[in-house]
């Protein structure tokens, strides 16, 4: 194989891994740290790649359009957890059933005010040449986002207060409630904080699939298989899931075709949950 | 008490992952299946469609009178009856499917309307039933058993082929006379239906003669993975054989797919003078957005039988979409009095800043107006002659020049256009072919021969 088309799969491989992690990370939050199962988490995306193509179509920098629509997603995550969310904590059923519920209303919302169609965005930057492919220099801004996200996870949930106090909460409530510790107030920003990731996801993505209101669902069930794989670590979890199911789907579609691809990502999926039912990090424990 | 908190916690916590899984696979299924009824526009599996419908909801009625309407004579058309005709409309104008759905409904009353503005049909005015099959298969059994219970004289329905495969032998069955009004892979043989939608073949006659010749002979051809894909690559083939042009590479998508990183490459391997895009629905939209941002659109043109039917070059960027061939009956765009007309009549009833009307929604308005105009000419509702009337080869000159039915597959001789896409989210025509026949129809398809045939042929 030559060298340029060794590079270009290299490539591939690491874009396919930048998104899983990127829509994924989001959903990890909240499923790994408070057990919630958000099957709104597709329309968080979808409403951060609206919130980016308005900002775009008033004039603001695409950039800085994106920031905001992870803050506006965010404060939106933080309204629905007080709202909605938080009479639902410990009742997985019924916050499944909610936010299912929310998701629909999101899409006929947003249907509602942008038509079922609406105008896309450019990709804001070039391409570039390697050998004989040519490849998006956008996706080396998904690659450095993905792991951004990833690095300011850990950050924030490793070496802040909040964080600190975040994993007090999922540890033991109780114990951290005694301490002083406002564990409900917790739970609305780690909500606001997965809310957040989404919403950047679904900015990022914006200039590479169509905005439309029913995207949320070309993305939900992979972000929720990619969790389930990962298990309960919210940073290791998603990246190890991301970097393995990222690597069966592109080699697989490489080799044999996108079918195949799809498929192989899915039989990958069932025999790591067959032997690792709590997923890839299952038996470490939230600390 | 709990003896031991940290086993219950793990208890716990194991109990919520199984339950995940499950949701995660329900998710899964969910996505495939939505993901799948949302790609469909141009037609999809027509096998085991019927069965997915024991539903007990009843589609929802938007535009129902509660004042019943049936009698008799209605059927007669007795000169003094000036009770409205009832007639019928199910499509999908809410869920994922509305992208299609929608210009098709608001066709589907503008062209009551005119219809009605004339002076009605049989000198009556016609009176829509519209229900709302919500993307849903199983709605569309429950809105075809209340049209059939609802007494009309006509319905017009279905978007995906799974939709039409459904509710296909339930009009049938009740003797109800049916239109489908969308491009569709092709072969549909029965009586009781009409089809006013482009088929492959029409498409393909136009476009990749057009492709080899102005771009090279090397295709290569990204489909959607059901059956509108797998027909529609296989006319490529055909096709390009015929015209000395070759099939370089094919890869085929399951619907939900919105990356296409690795096909990019495998283009670029490839080296093709064209690639033919048989993709369908909002994550494949994706692949345009893709491909240009590797900046392959440039060396490598994009034509196509699909795009647009979604409102693609609405939904990507200008720079994206530009430059893309497309061949269709039907474009906004077409530069002739009476589109102009039609346009001016649409965006005074729907706003002017409506996103594209598009090709569907010309169909809808022809199958609206053939039919018309054959009651009109057969002077009775009956459903025989009004059949016997369409199969005479009734002709109608709508927005895209005149087509024609053709009375032996039910199917519509019509003009077929070439488009470049723009950079301000349209089409540029620059050229137009008349006449073209639906001719793998009009081979395996003769109704009037054989009124009794009934089913759908495939290549």
């Amino acid at each position: 194989m030559s060298a340029d088309r060794l590079f270009n799969l290299g490539f591939d491989l690491a874009t396919t891994i930048s998104i899983l992690a990127l829509v994924s990370i989001g959903l990890a939050i909240t499923f790994g740290m408070r057990g919630i199962i958000n099957l709104a988490h597709g329309e968080f995306i979808m409403l951060g790649a609206f919130a980016t193509l308005t900002g775009v179509r008033q004039g603001l920098n695409i950039w800085l359009a994106m920031a905001l629509s992870a803050a506006i997603v965010g404060v939106f995550g933080i309204v629905v957890e007080r709202l909605l969310i938080r009479w639902l904590y410990a009742r997985l059923v019924d916050t499944m059933l909610a936010t299912w519920g929310l998701s629909l209303v999101m899409v006929q919302v947003v249907e509602n005010v942008y038509g079922s169609v609406t105008e896309g965005i450019a990709v804001p930057v070039g391409d570039f040449s390697v050998g004989a492919y040519s490849m998006s220099s956008y996706n080396l801004v998904l690659m450095a986002s993905a792991v951004g996200g990833v690095v300011v996870t850990y950050v924030v949930m490793r070496r802040t207060r909040y964080g600190l106090h975040a994993r007090a909460s999922v540890q033991s409530p109780t114990m951290a409630e005694s301490l002083g510790v406002n564990t409900s107030r917790i739970n609305m920003w780690t909500f606001g904080f997965g809310a957040a990731l989404a919403g950047a996801a679904g900015a990022l993505l914006a200039p590479l699939v169509g905005v439309i209101p029913t995207m949320g669902q070309t993305f939900v069930a992979r972000s929720f298989m990619t969790v389930i794989v990962g298990g309960p670590a919210f940073v290791a979890g998603p990246v190890s899931a991301s970097g393995l199911l990222g690597f069966v789907e592109n080699v697989s579609t490489n080799q044999f075709t996108p079918v195949i691809g799809q498929a192989m990502l899915l039989i990958a999926a069932i025999v790591i949950l067959r032997f690792m039912p709590q997923g890839l990090t299952g038996r470490r424990s939230l600390r | 008490m709990s003896a031991n908190p940290s086993v219950t916690g793990r208890r716990a916590r194991r109990h919520i992952y199984r339950l995940a899984v499950a949701v995660a696979a329900l998710a899964l299924t969910a996505a495939a299946c939505t993901s799948s009824d949302d790609a469909d526009g141009p037609a999809a599996e027509t096998a085991g469609a019927a069965d997915a419908g024991t539903s007990d909801t009843a589609a929802e009625t938007t535009e129902t009178t509660t004042v019943d309407t049936s009698d008799d004579d209605e059927e007669t058309a007795a000169p003094v009856d000036t009770e409205p005709i009832r007639v019928g409309s199910l499509l999908d104008e809410t869920g994922p499917l509305n992208i299609y759905g929608t210009p098709m409904a608001d066709a589907t009353r503008l062209a009551i309307a005119a219809i009605n503005a004339e002076g009605g049909v049989l000198g009556r005015q016609l009176e829509l039933v519209a229900l709302d099959s919500k993307s849903d298969q199983a709605e569309y059994i429950a809105g075809a058993d209340q049209l059939v219970a609802e007494d009309l004289a006509v319905v017009h329905a279905g978007i995906t082929s799974a939709s039409r495969e459904a509710i296909r032998p339930i009009f049938d069955e009740a003797e109800l006379l049916y239109f489908y009004n969308v491009l569709y892979e092709g072969g549909v043989c029965d009586r009781n239906t009409f089809v006013t939608g482009v088929v492959p073949t029409q498409q393909m006659q136009v476009l990749i003669p057009w492709a080899i010749e102005n771009l090279g002979p090397r295709l290569y051809v990204l489909a959607a993975d059901y059956n509108y894909g797998q027909i529609s690559a296989d006319w490529v083939q055909e096709y390009a054989a015929a015209h000395g042009g070759e099939v370089v590479g094919e890869d085929f998508f399951p619907l939900d797919v919105a990356e296409f990183g690795t096909t990019v490459s495998e283009v670029q391997d490839a080296s093709p003078d064209a690639v033919v895009s048989l993709l369908v629905g909002g994550a494949h939209m994706s692949f345009y957005s893709q491909y240009a941002a590797a900046g392959v659109n440039a060396d490598i043109p994009i034509v196509s039988t699909t795009f647009g039917l979604g409102s693609e070059q609405v939904a990507l960027d200008a720079a994206s979409a530009e430059g893309i061939i497309v061949a269709y009956p039907y474009f906004e765009e077409l530069d002739t009095a009476a589109n102009a007309e039609f346009v001016a009549a649409w965006h005074s009833e729907f706003g002017s800043d409506y996103p594209y009307i598009t090709d569907l929604a010309a169909y809808v308005w022809e199958g609206w107006h053939l039919w018309a105009d054959a009651v009109n000419a057969a002077g009775t509702l009956d459903r025989d002659a009004v059949i016997a009337q369409l199969e005479s080869g009734v002709s109608f000159d709508g927005p895209k020049g005149t087509v024609t039915l053709d009375g032996g597959s039910h199917h519509l001789i019509q003009p077929v256009s070439l488009a470049r896409a723009n950079t301000s989210n349209g089409f540029d025509v620059f050229e137009t072919f008349e006449n073209i026949p639906p001719t793998f129809e009009q081979d395996v398809c003769d109704l009037i021969a054989s009124p009794d045939t009934n089913e759908q042929f495939t290549p």
